[in-house]
């Protein structure tokens, strides 16, 4: 890519910035240097605790409290950013450098309407007369794919759904012509549909105007469809930074590759892998190269010498000793195939006309599908299609429901207390948000063992072995015995929450979104210990998501839900690549994927 | 589970108001329990005449009786009644208040709708009602009279606190296993009050001791002739401007105590309020 003068003056140049937390010295992020052009967007992904989001505010100069910008410079139109005043950064924040947060429904002021959020945007940085400005916010929400009518200036936030507030959020940071522009996970929450519109607004604007975007995100998914070059986080380091086809098809560091490996492919089933251990934040991290511990390349030089970048391509650098030494990879490494069609199903809980009502509303309006043997089925629509309530109707936490559930022959009660035990035993139900399901107060011994008393299964020592043998089925191991579960990550959590569900020895695990609070590396290893189980215990599973390739690796069957209607149904090989529905169609088009 | 492990010892030695209310908190208990072997005359004796400088220290009260032995001796029942005020006002308003937020729906609001009839009650009144009815209240009707009228406040408190558990998975979670319910209070719902429930003790001992002084102070106390911080003040203050020590003497140990009580409360408080 050549550069005009033009644009170098107008792009943002990062360089040696390092943030530390105050008092301690530890780095939060340290080395990065990464140049913004305009009319690019730069996706920069990284899972939690990788400091992208640190990473991201600093280009305003802004650090969150317990941290502060130690050293780097930001180069802007000829100054560096971060050596200004305040008075004069604060000028530069939201008019030249903007930044989209991403919860927009806490930006926006509840009580006052859209159309006065965005005048007053313009007023408090003096732009335009009175009739100028509102012009421009009608400009700036026809932009971004708003009705720009009086009507709709004259609502509160709260008038507005989700996709919407986000694109209000949208325009208000285009509208003073920002020339660099950093978005903080914008369409995180916001469902299929919408982030596809979000994007394509974003992608879109930051072109058309020449911004010079960061996109910081969690998803490689998204990152694959907005960005134009992706650089990956890892531990306060960029460890990768390139163009997006070359990132995508030729990764270089082992983190990149091993994150690729671990995400679900819309086309093709995978068999998805984790990254064993966890991110380790500020302090913890490891000398040398910061992916020592848990690279599967590793060697002794690794451990003291600290990378520096290596070119890999022609704009492509990676920070790894032993680029070039590790071989090619492949995108289709993992593929496997979906399940058969004409296999056969041994049907043991069957769902007919169910209907869910919330006191007098009805949610769910005659819905009616089975689960067999060792099967998983995934329940699959956006926020408000029904999964969840119909989830918890199967694992009996939901009472108000007409209609036959009926497993394996017997009909199901409606709440659990009406359920006879066996039932209660052999249907457990595993929780979204691995922080709220556990008890703070037991000991991971306490909560796993607890249903084995409750059931009768195992008492005291011969409890405690069986707890044991559970936590290494689910790759956890005995050292967490006497722990609280405020020790563990998240992705520890859930798996000390599918092995309570398991001391239950359950013929059915209903999954209610469990990996989707968690890091894609971790999402990997739960979804693979999911698929070993269900070989290896023969167990059923119900599996709630809004994540379509998700589904296409870990599900045999899909029922695809619609405002409490099921729209299509049947094996995952049909419906995702030959649908039928409209709205399958839909969900499909707008569903961000790698491949 | 151990509480005072290393790191959480250490975690409370850096709360300022918290240690400095448990200091103030033992050494008044301490002075109310030791207090008698202390004090340099019987509780009764006559060491003087009334209202002089006669005595220890803080000289007489107005039957001559010494008012450093006598505020030495006067604690222990006090505190003691104060104490288990406290605890029976927060037994049963827990149970109300978590039983309450557990079963929810009409019942929730039934309970709670009799429980804001018995808050609109003047906390004293009561007592005062059925102190004047009887002879000779013992000491065990002070007790239940507190803790009764402290029993619809910790209601109160403990059902908002209950409400933010009872809806978390982990309680859903032992729901649907069918969990007992009383289980599922026990073992589910209580371990995750802590905190704001002994902030709430903290408060309510306050409440306790100052109840309890006044009942003492309209002279209900449960034996006219031992000393009685409570009784002390009513006893000597037509004498406040001559001899203040009887008065004030009783006024400072309750003061100070109470201080005590509800910084350590407000110590619990905070530390629960910056994560467990």
């Amino acid at each position: 890519m050549t550069l005009t003068e033009e644009d170098v003056e107008a792009g943002c140049t990062v360089s040696g910035l390092r943030v530390a937390l105050t008092g301690r010295g530890l780095d939060v992020v340290d080395e990065i240097n990464l140049e913004l052009r305009p009319g690019e967007v730069v996706g920069l992904v990284g899972e939690s605790g990788s400091g992208k989001t640190t990473a991201g505010t600093a280009l305003l100069a802004y650090a969150r409290r317990g941290a502060f910008i130690e050293r780097g410079t930001v180069a802007f139109e000829g100054v560096d950013v971060l050596a200004l005043p305040w008075e004069q950064m604060r000028e530069i924040r939201g008019m030249k450098i903007a930044y989209v947060p991403q919860d927009p429904g806490a930006a926006l002021n509840p009580a006052i309407r859209i159309g006065r959020q965005i005048v007053e945007l313009l007023e408090l940085h003096g732009i335009g007369t009175a009739e100028e400005r509102l012009a421009k916010a009608r400009a700036g929400l026809l932009e971004v794919g708003l009705p720009d009518d009086d009507e709709f200036l004259a609502r509160y936030p709260h008038q507005l759904s989700g996709g919407q507030v986000q694109r209000v959020a949208l325009a208000m940071a285009f509208l003073p012509r920002p020339k660099v522009l950093v978005l903080d996970e914008p369409t995180t929450g916001l469902d299929v549909t919408t982030q596809g519109m979000v994007l394509q607004t974003v992608g879109e604007l930051c072109r058309s105007h020449r911004v010079a975007a960061l996109y910081v995100t969690h998803d490689l998914a998204v990152v694959a469809t907005i960005a134009d070059r992706v650089a990956v986080m890892y531990a306060g380091r960029i460890i990768e930074l390139g163009p997006r086809d070359a990132m995508f098809r030729h990764p270089a560091h082992p983190y990149t590759r091993a994150l690729l490996d671990a995400i679900p492919h819309l086309s093709r089933a995978r068999a998805l892998t984790g990254i064993p251990g966890r991110t380790p934040g500020p302090g913890r991290r490891p000398s040398g190269c910061r992916f020592n511990d848990r690279c599967e390349y590793v060697e002794d030089r690794c451990r003291d010498t600290e990378p520096p970048d290596v070119q890999v391509g022609p704009d492509h650098t990676a920070k790894c000793l032993r680029v070039g030494e590790i071989g090619s990879w492949d995108i289709n490494r993992g593929n496997t195939t979906d399940t058969d069609p004409a296999t056969s199903r041994d049907i043991i809980l069957s769902v007919e006309d169910l209907r869910v009502f919330y006191g007098h509303k009805e949610v769910v309006h005659g819905v009616s599908f089975d689960v067999a043997k060792a099967e998983v089925v995934a329940l699959v629509g956006e926020s408000g299609s029904g999964k969840t309530t119909i989830s918890r109707c199967v694992g009996g936490l939901h009472k108000q429901w007409t209609g036959e559930l009926t497993f394996e022959g017997r009909p199901l009660g409606k709440g659990s207390r009406s359920r006879v035990s066996e039932d209660r035993k052999r249907i457990q139900y595993i929780f979204q948000n691995p922080y709220l399901s556990l008890n703070p107060r037991l000991t991971i011994q306490q909560i796993v063992s607890r249903p084995m008393e409750l059931f009768g299964l195992a008492k005291g020592s011969q409890a405690r072995d069986r707890v044991v043998e559970l936590l290494e089925a689910v790759a956890l191991g005995p050292t967490v015995l006497n722990l609280q579960t405020n020790r563990l990550s998240g992705g520890e959590r859930q798996r000390v929450a599918i092995a309570r569900a398991l001391a239950a020895e359950p013929d059915l695990l209903v999954c209610d979104e469990i990996t989707s609070a968690l890091d894609v590396s971790v999402q990997g290893s739960i979804v693979a210990l999911l698929e070993n189980l269900r070989k290896t215990r023969q167990i059923s599973m119900l599996f709630v998501t809004h994540n379509l390739a998700l589904v296409r690796s870990i599900a045999a069957r899909v029922q695809v839900l619609n405002a409490g209607e099921l729209v299509e149904s049947g094996f995952v090989v049909e419906v995702l690549d030959t649908p039928k529905h409209e709205y399958t169609k839909r969900l499909l088009s707008n569903s961000p994927t790698v491949a | 589970m151990n509480v005072l492990t290393p790191a959480n010892l250490r975690r409370i030695g850096n709360q300022r108001r918290l240690v400095t209310g448990l200091v103030i908190t033992v050494v008044i208990a301490l002075m109310a329990i030791v207090g008698p072997w202390l004090a340099p005359y019987g509780e009764n004796d006559i060491v003087g005449k009334p209202f002089t400088h006669q005595g220890s220290w803080l000289g007489t009260d107005y039957l001559g009786q010494d008012v450093w032995s006598r505020v030495l001796d006067g604690g222990g029942s006090i505190l003691l009644i104060s104490v288990l005020a406290t605890l029976l006002g927060m037994v049963v308003g827990i149970m109300i208040g978590v039983v309450a937020a557990y079963i929810g729906g009409w019942l929730d609001e039934g309970i709670m709708r009799l429980n804001d009839v018995a808050l609109a009650f003047p906390q004293i009144l009561l007592a005062l009602l059925v102190l004047t009815a009887v002879d000779q209240p013992s000491w065990w009707m002070i007790v239940l009279l507190v803790g009764i009228s402290h029993a619809p406040r910790v209601a109160r408190v403990s059902r908002g606190v209950a409400l933010g558990i009872v809806s978390r998975d982990y309680v859903t979670s032992a729901e649907a296993l069918g969990e007992s319910r009383l289980r599922v209070i026990l073992a589910e719902v209580l371990p995750n009050m802590n905190a704001p429930l002994l902030a709430e003790a903290g408060l309510r001992l306050t409440y306790s001791i100052g109840m309890v002084a006044g009942i003492g102070f309209l002279g209900f106390a449960t034996n006219p002739g031992a000393a009685d911080w409570g009784q002390m003040i009513n006893e000597n203050r037509l004498a406040l401007l001559v001899q203040p020590w009887g008065v004030l003497a009783p006024v400072i140990v309750i003061g100070i105590f109470t201080v005590g009580t509800n910084l350590m409360a407000d110590g619990i408080a905070q530390l629960a309020g910056r994560g467990d």
